[in-house]
């Protein structure tokens, strides 16, 4: 039912990240300046309807949430000052924590990929990032010839640079999951 | 010589090598000393803000108690490391609460008040285009670029401290200033896709020739950028662009750190300009801009293996 006082999501949102989606009265500056809008299902002022609405399940596993690339137009361009993007970046969160089935699998799993490498050695390793993600994903043969051309160039290092302090890195990743998880 | 605390970020020792080299060595060219943060770690990138945001505050937040202990202010090169070094800087300065949850979570201090400023901005205003152009020993006359920020270092509008979010004009000062006849055009802060260049590549591939096209269109043989992200987006993905919608881009891509370095007779031009997978020096051939060792020798096969 739609709700004259905001529906739970849009309540939900607000707890999270402060931004208060009621505001958007739909003029639609956030889509047309996104340059991502071509590969979305639910357009960026779309995504802030179906907030207001409260339709939850089909957002969190829309397309959008992942595709949205984090540019920031939106959020530069919303006359009601709304931070969109922190909108999506929170439909994110929520989706990884209910863990529904995204509908761009690749996205979150280069996320995750991307995330393990600094958990283990504190820094980006390209090799490390980009073996471990062809391999889960599945998607072994594509940009093989540009894989090759960078190692020719030494732009990917084989050695990983490590830091020194891995056990406060991996004591942030244990902190900030076990309290995001506790929050729910 | 001026010191800074250093951000170096992830980029800056692998995929572009050559933009931590030319910006340690231009800078101090130019007077300015950067120390690496010591022990700093990885930022967090797309991956953490997208996906957790108390993470996104305390991966920064780590490096940012360094920085406090260091004291002064910070430098960063990339675009990405900015945004989100200065965002965690916001969220923990503006929300006491945030700030003392994350300073259990990381042992120390995250309240770090100096400034965290681009390496553009410390040379826009610590040099200065007049002394810089008094600086060029190699003017860059007849190459015209376009300058390119990408979306990282411009939004939300208060990133960009003293320029203009939507017509940022400080590299094209810059890039004046070594004689360089820089182009406008409307795509500055266009965001070129680069967090999904490996998930998507079908998407990027369009925004990747568009900005290309763009950049024809007003008239550029080059693009300028200050942002690791969107250099290795932009070669990456250019040749794809090419093949798929048979149009003949052929514009390299630099960094500003490389063109200062180049206009001021650097010798260490030569290596940085190797690692590309566009290769320039064909263009600084043309140009009649390349120096020193860059002028290299025009047919002896570096042409033809560009590609």
């Amino acid at each position: 039912m739609i709700s004259v006082t905001g529906s739970g999501l849009e309540k939900e949102i607000e707890r999270r990240c402060g931004e208060k989606v009621r505001l958007c009265f739909q003029c639609g500056k956030c889509s047309t300046g996104c340059l991502f809008s071509p590969a979305m299902d639910f357009l960026p002022h779309q995504v802030m309807k179906l907030v207001q609405l409260g339709v939850e399940e089909r957002l969190l596993s829309s397309r959008t949430v992942w595709i949205c690339a984090s540019c920031v137009t939106c959020t530069a361009r919303c006359p009601n000052d709304i931070d969109v993007a922190r909108v999506v970046d929170t439909l994110r969160e929520m989706a990884l924590e209910r863990g529904v089935r995204p509908a761009e699998k690749n996205i979150p799993l280069f996320h995750s990929c991307f995330l393990a490498n600094i958990r283990a050695t504190g820094r980006i390793s390209e090799p490390v990032l980009m073996g471990a993600y062809k391999l889960l994903s599945g998607d072994l043969t594509s940009d093989v010839g540009l894989a090759v051309k960078m190692l020719r160039k030494g732009k990917i290092k084989l050695v990983p640079s490590l830091v020194r302090g891995r056990r406060e890195i991996r004591r942030i990743f244990r902190e900030s999951r076990r309290k995001e998880m506790a929050r729910r | 010589m001026r010191t800074y605390g250093y951000y170096p970020g992830c980029s800056q020792f692998s995929s572009a090598e050559e933009y931590g080299d030319s910006a340690v060595k231009v800078a101090e060219a130019l007077g300015l000393r950067l120390e690496p943060l010591p022990d700093w770690s990885c930022c967090g990138a797309s991956s953490a803000h997208m996906t957790n945001h108390l993470l996104s505050v305390s991966l920064p937040a780590r490096n940012l108690a360094r920085a406090r202990e260091r004291g002064g202010d910070l430098v960063v090169v990339c675009a990405a490391c900015y945004h989100n070094l200065k965002s965690a800087q916001k969220a923990l300065l503006e929300d006491e609460a945030l700030a003392s949850r994350v300073e259990k979570i990381i042992g120390s201090n995250p309240r770090f008040r100096g400034r965290i400023v681009h390496l553009l901005d410390v040379i826009y205003e610590e040099v200065g285009v007049e002394a810089l152009r008094e600086r060029v020993v190699n003017p860059l006359r007849g190459l015209e670029p376009v300058s390119y920020y990408g979306c990282l270092m411009a939004r939300p509008p208060e990133m960009m401290e003293g320029d203009n979010p939507d017509n940022p004009r400080r590299m094209d000062e810059l890039l004046a200033a070594l004689a360089a006849e820089v182009k406008p055009w409307s795509y500055k802060t266009d965001c070129c896709g680069g967090s999904l260049s490996l998930t998507r590549a079908d998407v990027v591939v369009g925004m990747v020739n568009r900005l290309f096209e763009a950049a024809e269109e007003a008239g550029a043989d080059s693009l300028v950028t200050a942002c690791p992200m969107c250099l290795a987006n932009l070669e990456m993905r250019q040749r794809e662009g090419k093949l798929r919608f048979a149009h003949e881009h052929d514009l390299p891509v630099f960094f500003f750190t490389e063109l200062i370095g180049l206009a001021l007779g650097m010798e260490e031009a030569e290596a940085w300009f190797s690692k590309h997978l566009l290769d320039p020096r064909p263009l600084l051939w043309r140009k009649g801009v390349a120096t020193g060792s860059v002028r290299g020798l025009p047919g002896s096969g570096t042409v033809k293996a560009r590609r």
